[in-house]
């Protein structure tokens, strides 16, 4: 079949839309959007009419995948690292249900913080579930993860982990596609109890699921993905994790490392292939993407006298994604480095763009805030996060998705009054709505401006599900209709923002105000959209 | 065969466009290729670099090892420089010499003129300048490409059909504008 060049998220989705899944569940998320994306663009699937439109967050993407495995068919749930905590409840507990028809959990690892607020591991979340994970070192191998993936999770009848990190990716290469499946037919669980987790049903699969997790180790199909080199130097053993092996050979032009290498890309691991090329080296390096994950269970607390390298002895940094240059240190091999970056060069930050609608809503604030003491606003997740940049220095924090809502709530109940929250508007109906409850319970004396570009900005533009329901929603959660204040934060109107922002900030109660202007990247498309459609009439 | 390039410049400079032209002829040519790209936060106005790496034989690792780039095209002076770390001792670094200012510390435009000349192969090229004689401000991305173009081991004929198929969609005008400008910055080389 013709070969198609894809990054390492579109080959999953790709191998999705080929395997016969039904339906897929997502929440934007650097390094994650663009599987969605992909299947959202994708003819294929409109024809295959698989399910393809955002949830409201990982949690609930997460459940409607579950609930799509319940009924029989195959689902996949893709999000960031962190969207994994959001979705975690029903992460960890379909690995007690099990599941039906097949599903796929994508988790999108950024190590080095590209594009997000910690670098935290996923096979940890994983190993704490009891979940097979994948971990593909290229795009083909993600690609042909997912058939696997899927046939693994029915023939177990348990979710399983797709783990990837921001470079594979965000990587193109040629991926060849594979004969397609079928989608399953609509078929309920055999066991109409197993889904039901009261604790004596749930003692009985927790049960099973332990079981199933030590035979995982032996299946042949997660076993496939592992493979043994055998080096005639024997002094270093080297056991790399998913992509790591690939900065491993970069270093080794012929690609013959000369070394006992076993390359991992799947988990639970037999533990005889670990005993094999421990029994055969003498010393071992550990490299993997992430935390030290592996390295931690193959040192054990009570070291059994092997010399194992990696992250947690210095010959590897502790934090931070591998390259090929790291790799080489470790192995003692001579530093490549080009000429030195000149002093001149500056840093060049992220920042709004130029005529956006949250530096006018900022400006706003700013002045109208001018009067309190300093250090009262919390923010959130989203472009909007680039208030904490200069000039504006507008923001106090940034913690996750909702936290800004909530945190406001805290401090004013600390005396913080008043305390403000800034979110945007994705991020209100992923995470802030619940938290604004809270406030209306208790009659916070918080101001909750949600900056409303109507899309999900940061990840380039999706659907915002706040669209035309903010001032609705929030006074279906009992905000005071009054206090419910709607700007357009433009240079034009800002005398009068200011004096809105004042009158919201001297109540002491609950307030919002929605600060709408579209968000300037999605107006211009849509305008030049426009232009088209009428090009073609 | 193996070619190593580094492309540079500022979120919405086109430079995943000029990625995108040269792996679609590399794919058409049955190279090997691995192509690393920044997306996210990066990309609002902040710097952006991607990875792209071609070869006759199977690509190991996404990213270009420090010293081993063969190229580095930059659709921005000074962001031309913040690669060099990557550039081998024989590589060309190809840049535009148009500064994108976005930041209150830019530096000196002779400054990084300087920098860069001491850079042993070096191109410097007003890309915006020939981009606008082509008729569009905007394609100063094939400009660069097309200057660049000499240093990749794909002939020139792929380089334009890769820009054929790749702007097709959006009309036959904007693919005439973007191969006059790759064909400009061809030029401007020869």
């Amino acid at each position: 079949m013709h070969t198609l060049l894809l990054l390492g998220d579109e080959a999953i989705a790709q191998a999705g839309i080929d395997a016969g899944m039904s339906g897929m569940y997502a929440y934007p998320g650097t390094p994650s959007t663009e599987i969605m994306e992909f299947v959202q663009g994708s003819r294929e699937a409109a024809m295959k009419t698989i399910h393809r439109e955002w949830s409201a967050n990982e949690k609930t993407a997460m459940e409607a995948a579950l609930g799509m495995s319940y009924a029989g068919k195959r689902a996949m749930v893709a999000m960031k690292h962190v969207g994994l905590n959001v979705a975690a409840d029903g992460f960890i507990n379909a690995a007690i249900t099990g599941v039906n028809g097949g599903l796929i959990v994508v988790a999108a690892d950024d190590p080095s913080m590209h594009s997000s607020q910690n670098e935290q591991d996923s096979r940890f979340y994983a190993k704490f579930s009891f979940v097979p994970v994948l971990e593909p070192s290229n795009q083909q191998e993600a690609y042909d993860m997912v058939f696997a993936g899927f046939e693994i999770s029915e023939k177990y009848k348990v979710p399983v982990m797709l783990r990837i990190t921001t470079r594979l990716a965000h990587s193109r290469s040629g991926v060849k596609r594979k004969g397609e499946r079928k989608q399953n037919a609509l078929t309920l669980p055999s066991d109409p109890r197993q889904f039901v987790l009261l604790p004596a049903i749930a003692r009985r699969r927790y049960h099973g699921l332990l079981g199933i997790y030590e035979s995982l180790r032996y299946d042949e199909t997660l076993g496939s993905f592992n493979q043994y080199y055998e080096g005639s130097d024997r002094r270093l053993g080297i056991i790399s994790f998913g992509i790591s092996f690939n900065y491993l050979t970069e270093n080794y032009p012929d690609r013959d490392v000369g070394m006992p290498v076993l390359k991992i890309c799947s988990y639970p691991v037999d533990n005889s292939l670990l005993e094999r090329i421990a029994a055969g080296s003498d010393e071992l390096l550990v490299l993997e993407e992430g935390y030290p994950v592996m390295e931690e269970l193959l040192k054990g607390i009570l070291s059994g006298g092997k010399s194992v390298k990696g992250r947690l002895d210095g010959t590897l940094p502790r934090e931070g994604e591998l390259n090929p240059a790291i790799v080489a240190a470790a192995l003692g091999l001579p530093a490549t480095r080009g000429g030195e970056v000149p002093e001149i060069v500056r840093m060049r930050p992220p920042s709004f763009c130029k005529g956006c609608g949250h530096a006018d809503m900022y400006n706003a604030l700013h002045e109208a805030l001018a009067g309190y003491a300093p250090g009262r606003v919390f923010s959130d997740i989203g472009c909007y996060t680039l208030g904490a940049l200069p000039p504006y220095n507008a923001i106090n924090s940034c913690v996750d998705m909702g936290a800004s809502v909530t945190m406001a709530v805290g401090a004013a109940d600390a005396g913080l009054v008043p305390s403000v929250a800034v979110i945007g508007d994705s991020t209100f109906t992923h995470s802030g709505m619940t938290g604004l409850l809270d406030a209306v319970i208790k009659n916070s004396p918080v101001t909750v401006i949600i900056s409303d570009n109507s899309t999900t900005g940061m990840t380039g533009g999706q659907q915002s599900h706040a669209t035309d329901r903010l001032e609705s929603i929030c006074e279906g959660l009992g905000v005071d209709r009054k206090h419910i204040r709607t700007i357009v934060p433009l240079r034009k109107n800002h005398e009068e923002n200011i004096a809105i922002m004042k009158e919201e900030l001297a109540y002491n109660g609950v307030s919002v105000i929605i600060a709408r202007r579209e968000c300037i990247q999605t107006a211009s498309r849509r305008k030049k959209e426009a232009v088209k459609q009428t090009d073609n009439k | 065969m193996r070619n190593d390039i580094i492309l540079a410049g500022v979120g919405g400079q086109g430079i995943l466009s000029i990625a995108a032209v040269i792996g679609l002829a590399a794919v058409e040519r049955g190279l090997y290729l691995k192509q690393s790209e920044v997306h996210g936060m990066s990309q609002r106005g902040g710097d952006v670099q991607s990875h792209l790496r071609l070869s006759d034989s199977p690509v190991a690792s996404d990213l270009i090892p420090y010293g081993k780039a063969d190229l580095i095209i930059s659709v921005e002076p000074m962001e031309s420089l913040r690669y060099l770390p990557w550039l081998s001792s024989s590589g060309w670094l190809v840049t535009n010499s148009t500064p994108f200012v976005n930041i209150p510390d830019y530096p000196e435009t002779d400054r990084i003129m300087s920098e860069i000349r001491k850079v042993k192969n070096h191109i410097i090229i007003d890309a915006d300048a020939i981009a606008k004689e082509s008729g569009s401000a905007r394609s100063g991305n094939m400009v660069v490409l097309g200057a660049a173009s000499g240093y990749i081991d794909i002939p020139f004929e792929s380089l334009s059909d890769a820009v054929r198929s790749l702007f097709g969609k959006k009309g036959e005008e904007i693919v005439e504008v973007n191969l006059k400008a790759l064909r400009a910055g061809r030029n401007f080389i020869m």
